[in-house]
């Protein structure tokens, strides 16, 4: 149920940040001033944090995706479906952990 | 909305298309494509190089030249939009009470997604990354501004 809960949450916020994500990007056709004075609020430490948040919402919902594709397809998918959600976590956390330093070193401008 | 529960083994009703199952089949079926286009597009805007410090217009100009992108990020449009707007949909179906409120509110949603993907596909298809008259220093390497 939680499972069910968190792909529905992080199904939400995935949906706005698409709908402000395609205005945003729609500015290159404005002009490169517009453009960049938008893209560079991505830049600040605020903002940065929160795309960390986005990244990780995106992990869980794609391979908790994968999961309910199992459940529904494969033969054995409802038998292992709480082994599955575990495996998800860990995938998540795995990647969302290589990610992390990366994106922060971006944002706050040190080396890794 | 009150619930109609259908008595046990009565046939389904075959007088139009079973949309209800398309959109089940489309959810799958996208997401698995969606799983390559958002970690391909995550990787390469915010992985590699310099990730989020290096996006600006130059990056988006130098992008867009190629159709590889183009094709990418318009798909990625198409079946994110889609995706989203009908996971909303579901969202609605299930928390709303009062059927006005359900029909309001699924009609905004298709007609934001409708909005977006003809947006988002004219500036896919329309974008010049070498505006005339724009400051050379923020055009991609390749405009004869430069």
């Amino acid at each position: 149920m939680w499972s069910w809960v968190l792909h529905r949450i992080t199904g939400v916020a995935i949906f706005f940040f698409l709908l402000v994500h395609v205005l945003d990007t729609a500015l290159v056709r404005l002009s490169p001033e517009a453009y960049n004075a938008v893209i560079s609020t991505y830049k600040i430490p605020l903002i940065g944090l929160a795309e960390l948040g986005l990244v990780a919402a995106i992990l869980f919902h794609a391979l908790n995706g994968v999961r309910v594709i199992l459940i529904d397809f494969w033969r054995k998918g409802v038998k292992y479906q709480n082994v599955m959600f575990w495996i998800v976590i860990a995938i998540a956390a795995i990647a969302f952990l290589g990610f992390a330093p990366r994106h922060l070193s971006h944002v706050f401008g040190f080396e890794i | 909305m009150s619930i109609v529960i259908e008595q046990p083994r009565s046939p389904r009703s075959r007088k139009s298309a079973n949309w209800e199952k398309y959109g089940w089949l489309y959810m799958r079926a996208s997401g698995v494509v969606l799983i390559f286009l958002i970690f391909g597009h995550l990787f390469t805007n915010l992985f590699l190089g310099e990730g989020i410090k290096a996006i600006d217009f130059a990056f988006v100009g130098g992008k867009w030249s190629d159709p590889f992108w183009q094709v990418w990020d318009l798909l990625m449009l198409w079946l994110a939009l889609i995706h989203g707007t009908n996971g909303m949909r579901t969202i609605v179906n299930d928390y709303t009470e009062r059927e006005a409120v359900r029909k309001t509110l699924v009609w905004s949603l298709w007609s934001i997604c409708a909005v977006l993907i003809v947006l988002g596909t004219l500036v896919v298809f329309t974008f010049d990354p070498c505006p005339a008259g724009a400051a050379a220093e923020l055009l991609p390497s390749f405009c004869p501004a430069k």
